[in-house]
């Protein structure tokens, strides 16, 4: 990747961040930790990488995204705010009652969000659903769906990895953001899924490894999907969760927290620095 | 009676998916391991490569439906009520109902009658969970002809139905003529002095028992009620006001099921005595499926004796 397109997307990374802490902190409620770690991944995905119009989000052969861990709503949000498919201002409206930005994805209600989620292992199931669409119509469309390491301890992630690895939707891509917390604990200590990659393996997927900060990684395993015939891929991608907010990095406790005004501040503080380097 | 034909509703689900993929291609039909039993296989046979089975994963099932859904294809989505409605009960509610996807869930092995099995597999639950899903249609039809027209309107209908099928063979009811409206519940025989509401092979069990009522003397209105959600409110109010009392009769527990709908609509409306005949908030047990409905009180003895009960309640 040449360093003014990776430069750009960490510019763009860095205003999703804004966005997360932005609609967390007006909501007094949220998922801060890991929206942040998939800030990346998303700003990748939304610039190049997945067909997608702003002023149609609904266009018939789109490429598809489903959050599956729906609680890093404000990430995506952030991400379809700056893509322009509604105002950035609208983000600090984020679980408000009388906003449409939902607490977790709806697909009815927010523009370019394809599936509502927000129940834990679900969101793969739908993601499956949409990959054999696409091949039942013999359509291009291809569909990315984003799941946490905790989510995956969920019965229902390995009926639908099972099921699209035999059915052979190399059409969709499954990322699984690798921050090692959950609501509890350390996804070790809580109830370990780990080896992340060896469990899609037995279940006959390719599955590549990266460090999900680093745009060049990101790149190169989304082209492995793209050139892999016959199975489904997941990127079992290492990340930090709170990234970008020091005292939020790798704390167990910034999960579903918002951050009070000073917490907010210091926050903003950093992200402001981290972009305003990016742009010098 | 002897040239009564019977026909179990799930056949006529599964020979009704062969006649839509005949002519709809965007009809696909998903199972989890019961295609035999569902009578979903027909539909496999008939069009292979629009059936996908998913196996023994009924959570995946929904979602997978959902989906395909949203992709703009009609999902039939099948496995035994206890599974459909009961194991993926979430999945229906979050990835399905939420979205208000176009997801239509034929769930056989409703009720007592799958007989033999037992109580493990004898879903008398279903119909309450389902009915607490927002937009969520409910349609449990009476006998094939019935089956067929709920399986023909659930396609036309944009949005999710539930879809509940016996395995038992049940008389049937209807003619060729019946004409099948969601929403609409219909009287199969006029009375003054009590209404027996029911659903599913309660139905003929309804019949029989207004018909033993009137040789005593009772005129009983029979109103047959295979849209559960959403209920139509004016034939309970007429019944309601008509003839002062009604019974109601369900192969399903009575808390949360027919008799529960019929009794929210008539406290609200035109408070009379509602006696519900059901499964009286017990599990089930093995045994051929006629005598496990004898056992549970779901014939037309057992409902006749509740029309005079409830009459005495005037």
């Amino acid at each position: 990747m040449d360093a003014m397109k990776k430069k750009e997307l960490q510019i763009f990374a860095a205003k999703a961040r804004i966005g997360v802490i932005e609609g967390v902190y007006n909501a007094k409620a949220g998922h801060p930790g890991g929206s942040l770690s998939i800030c990346d991944l998303l700003a990748y995905l939304y610039n190049g990488e997945m067909s997608i119009d702003a002023s149609n989000p609904r266009m018939e052969d789109r490429d598809r995204f489903v959050l599956s861990k729906g609680h890093a709503a404000p990430a995506l949000y952030a991400t379809l705010a700056l893509k322009g498919f509604f105002p950035v201002e609208d983000l600090k409206t984020l679980r408000k009652s009388d906003s449409y930005l939902q607490g977790h994805p709806n697909m009815n209600k927010i523009p370019g969000v394809d599936m509502s989620t927000g129940s834990l292992g679900q969101g793969i199931s739908a993601a499956v659903g949409m990959a054999l669409g696409a091949k039942l119509d013999k359509k291009d469309f291809r569909v990315y769906t984003v799941l946490g390491d905790g989510e995956i301890e969920e019965g229902e992630v390995w009926e639908a990895a099972m099921f699209a690895a035999n059915r052979g939707l190399d059409n969709l891509v499954a990322v699984v953001d690798y921050n090692g917390l959950q609501i509890d604990g350390t996804v070790e200590e809580v109830n370990s899924p780990y080896p992340i990659a060896d469990k899609f393996k037995a279940f006959k997927w390719n599955v590549v490894e990266i460090d999900g900060h680093d745009f060049d990684a990101i790149e190169s395993a989304l082209e492995n999907a793209r050139v892999t015939k016959g199975v489904p891929t997941c990127i079992v991608m290492k990340t930090i969760k709170g990234k970008g907010v020091s005292y939020m990095e790798n704390a167990v406790g910034w999960h579903g927290k918002a951050p009070n005004t000073e917490e907010y501040e210091q926050a903003m503080t950093e992200l402001k620095a981290a972009l305003a380097e990016l742009e010098a | 009676m002897a040239d009564v034909i019977k026909c179990a509703t799930r056949d006529a689900y599964g020979k009704t998916l062969v006649e839509l993929g005949d002519k709809n291609d965007k009809i696909i039909v998903l199972d989890a391991d019961l295609a035999a039993a569902t009578k979903t296989g027909m539909f496999k046979s008939a069009h292979p490569d629009k059936f996908f089975d998913v196996g023994i994963a009924e959570a995946n099932l929904m979602g997978v439906a959902a989906g395909l859904a949203a992709t703009g294809h009609t999902v039939f989505a099948s496995s035994f009520a206890m599974f459909a409605a009961g194991r993926a009960f979430e999945q229906i509610r979050n990835s399905i109902g939420y979205p208000h996807l176009n997801v239509k869930i034929g769930a056989t092995h409703a009720g007592i009658s799958v007989g033999e099995d037992g109580a493990s597999h004898q879903c008398c639950e279903d119909i309450a969970l389902m009915r607490t899903i927002p937009g969520m249609v409910i349609l449990n039809p009476a006998d094939d002809i019935e089956a067929r027209a709920c399986v023909l309107a659930a396609v036309e209908h944009d949005g999710p139905v539930y879809m509940r099928f016996g395995r038992l063979a049940v008389p049937r009811v209807f003619d060729e003529s019946y004409k099948f409206e969601i929403g609409k519940g219909n009287v199969l025989v006029e009375g003054t002095d009590a209404t027996i509401i029911a659903s599913g092979l309660m139905v003929n069990e309804a019949l029989m028992a207004a018909e033993s009522l009137k040789a005593e003397g009772i005129s009983t209105r029979v109103v047959n009620m295979a849209t559960i959600k959403p209920i139509d409110r004016d034939i309970i109010i007429d019944s309601a006001k008509k003839t002062g009392v009604i019974v109601t009769a369900e192969e399903h527990n009575i808390i949360g099921g027919l008799g529960s709908a019929v009794t929210e609509v008539v406290c609200e409306t035109v408070p009379v005595p509602v006696v519900r005949v059901g499964v009286n908030d017990v599990f089930g047990k093995s045994g051929p499926a006629v005598e496990l409905l004898h056992i549970y009180g779901l014939d037309a003895k057992n409902i006749a004796e509740n029309v005079k009960k409830a009459i005495a309640l005037k």
